[in-house]
């Protein structure tokens, strides 16, 4: 086994033990901490494969985070007040629902924006991800029919078959195991035909399109399958606040994300998951301190690109292997 | 809707776009001389307007106000450029990207802890106020076109600074092959910090000009940045004249689109949801019309040649 291999074993049984030990002595906030971490984490691996594996440098993710989130907060507004959706469907607060919702719509948006964003490259393709991430934020900020600038409470927590999802432990255990899931889902694709053709694409994609694969297509279902996963995570943030905003869908967002993935280290299957505890742990560590804990992350993001690249696991495992 | 109106909204979309070429003309000689994307462009606005709203409040002069936003953010520039920036032209866009938003978040709360979270207020000059008559019987306040003036003076002394002088052949020379006139004995890293320096001066200017029309807050260049981004994509990076052509666009566009969507859609459905309909698509109209020109020209519509 690895050293990285240990390592990414031992946050895995880390961000489990921490809410299992929180809810034992009876402190919810570590708990609601925990799940953060969870949820920041599976949006970061959605991103990551895409920027990590297909190094498409999305600065628009964001706004799959967001549709997510209104995807839940849509369909449980529906679910509680009785009124049909469109077509006569009516709305539901079954996560599962919700959660086939969520993705089906940001994989549609995804291959929308993919389609057009993909046929650029480098900066454009940064850009312009950017540019579609703000189309659909000022589109929800000057939509009055949910919420608009305001945002939109969901009244109750959605249901999940079988587990009480009010209580903090149930919800956390949820999102761990979703998370989990979506690990394993990357790590599949990443060693599958498909995540091979997808990290040539990135290293050299005229050698990729010699061998007779246009790299076009394999960096869309990439790009897809990507927006599917964040716009899990948005679902799940959403019921994790009881609340869904425009702030969900702003480019401050889309940059949280990618700065999850470089805390971590790149390209790292566990990297999300590093960086997206290492930001909520400073981001608690450092708000209680001082009110101005933003000018201090910046110092430490600044510092963690300028010097120190490899990120969280490239400082504790070793370098990465070339992949 | 009458014709005046419509002229008001006209140039009401002119200044807009004038104040979003200082922005794009700074970011995109930036990105062509260095290859560097710099998200922290708006935090460079910000400066400027701060700089002018507290030099303008000590002195009472506006003017004062005004050198001082220059002189701030091309100084901000400079000092970013020396500490940070320099280490990045080397790195991908990825990096560039994460330190540069490192950089605006350090400059908003860095603001706010030096200012607080009060607006500032920035007064229109004296010389400045009031307004001018337009055809078909409207006012249109004299500060917006002295806007505009100062816009197209600023694009017409970098079309000159550029094309004629020798700081322009070595800006010209640096975005076409870095190295070579690196061999020629040019000090590159001076130039670099030179061009930057300028680029900021310029979006302080724009953030100056702009905060006696708007309050002087953190994050008031976020919004510019982002549709300075639409401007540079759109008229293809690298590339002044693009800049210019994609910013009066933009900004036209988006006026228009925002003055005269509500009214076609009432053509098509009731009046409260017209607004509703006209608005939402309004708002996004200019990344729509981004969309549509990158489908069919994706490197924008001037892209560089040797790019």
């Amino acid at each position: 086994m690895s050293r990285e291999t240990v390592v990414n074993f031992i946050l895995a049984a880390l961000l489990l033990a921490v809410p299992l030990l929180a809810n034992a002595v009876g402190q919810p906030f570590y708990i609601t901490l925990a799940t953060r971490i969870a949820i920041l984490a599976l949006a970061a691996t959605g991103l990551n494969l895409a920027l990590g594996l297909g190094g498409l440098v999305s600065f628009g993710h964001a706004a799959f985070f967001g549709i997510g989130g209104y995807a839940a907060g849509i369909l449980a507004t529906h679910g509680f007040s009785g009124e049909p959706l469109v077509f006569g469907l009516s709305g539901t607060n079954q996560m599962l629902v919700i959660w086939i919702v969520a993705a089906v719509t940001a994989g549609l948006a995804g291959l929308a924006i993919g389609a057009i964003s993909l046929r650029t490259s480098g900066v454009y393709f940064i850009m312009i991800t950017l540019a579609f991430a703000q189309m659909v934020y000022y589109f929800a900020v000057s939509w009055p029919a949910y919420g608009g600038e305001d945002g939109l409470s969901i009244l109750v927590r959605n249901q999940f078959p079988g587990v009480s999802t009010m209580r903090p432990l149930s919800f956390f255990l949820i999102c761990y195991v979703v998370l989990l899931a979506a690990i394993g889902l990357f790590a599949l694709i990443r060693a599958s035909r498909f995540g091979s053709a997808l990290q040539a694409a990135r290293q050299n994609p005229v050698r990729v399109a010699t061998v007779g694969i246009r790299p076009f297509r394999i960096r869309l279902t990439a790009f897809a399958i990507s927006a599917m996963m964040t716009a899990l995570a948005g679902a799940l943030f959403a019921d994790l606040n009881r609340f869904v905003s425009p702030s969900m869908l702003s480019w401050h967002m889309s940059g949280e994300l990618i700065v999850l993935i470089i805390l971590g280290g790149t390209g790292r299957l566990f990297g999300p998951l590093a960086g997206a505890a290492l930001y909520v742990i400073i981001e608690y560590a450092l708000g209680g301190i001082t009110e101005r804990w933003q000018f201090f992350l910046g110092l430490i993001l600044l510092g963690v690109v300028l010097f120190a690249r490899g990120g969280l696991l490239g400082f504790i495992a070793g370098k990465a292997r070339h992949g | 809707m009458t014709f005046a109106l419509a002229l008001e909204q006209l140039l009401n979309g002119l200044q807009l776009g004038v104040m979003l070429f200082l922005m794009a003309a700074g970011l995109t000689l930036i990105f062509g001389v260095m290859g560097l994307i710099n998200l922290a462009h708006g935090s460079l606005y910000m400066v400027g307007a701060f700089a002018c709203a507290t030099v303008a409040a000590w002195t009472g002069s506006f003017w004062l106000g005004l050198f001082a936003s220059l002189a701030c953010a091309a100084a901000a520039g400079a000092i970013v450029e020396l500490l940070v920036i320099r280490r990045l032209y080397d790195r991908d866009h990825l990096d560039q990207v994460l330190a540069t938003f490192a950089l605006i978040l350090i400059f908003s709360e860095g603001t706010r802890w030096m200012f607080g979270s009060f607006p500032l207020y920035l007064d229109i000059p004296p010389l400045l106020q009031g307004a001018v008559p337009l055809p078909g019987g409207t006012q249109y306040p004299l500060y917006r076109l002295a806007i505009i003036a100062a816009g197209a003076l600023v694009a017409f002394a970098l079309y000159l600074l550029i094309s004629r002088t020798r700081l322009g052949i070595r800006i010209r020379a640096g975005e076409s092959d870095r190295e070579m006139i690196g061999a020629l004995g040019v000090d590159i890293r001076t130039l670099y910090t030179v061009v930057f320096a300028l680029g900021a001066a310029l979006a302080g200017f724009a953030g100056a000009m702009v905060g006696a029309l708007q309050s002087v807050q953190v994050g008031m260049g976020e919004p510019v940045l982002i549709l300075a981004f639409v401007v540079i994509v759109i008229g293809g990076i690298g590339s002044i004249k693009g800049a210019l052509l994609g910013a009066l666009l933009v900004g036209v566009v988006d006026t228009m689109g925002r003055f005269l969507l509500p009214k076609l859609f009432v053509l098509f459905v009731p009046p409260s949801q017209a607004g509703m309909i006209g608005g939402a698509l309004a708002s996004m109209l200019i990344y729509i019309v981004m969309a549509l020109i990158l489908a069919v020209k994706p490197r924008g519509l001037f892209p560089p040649a040797h790019a």
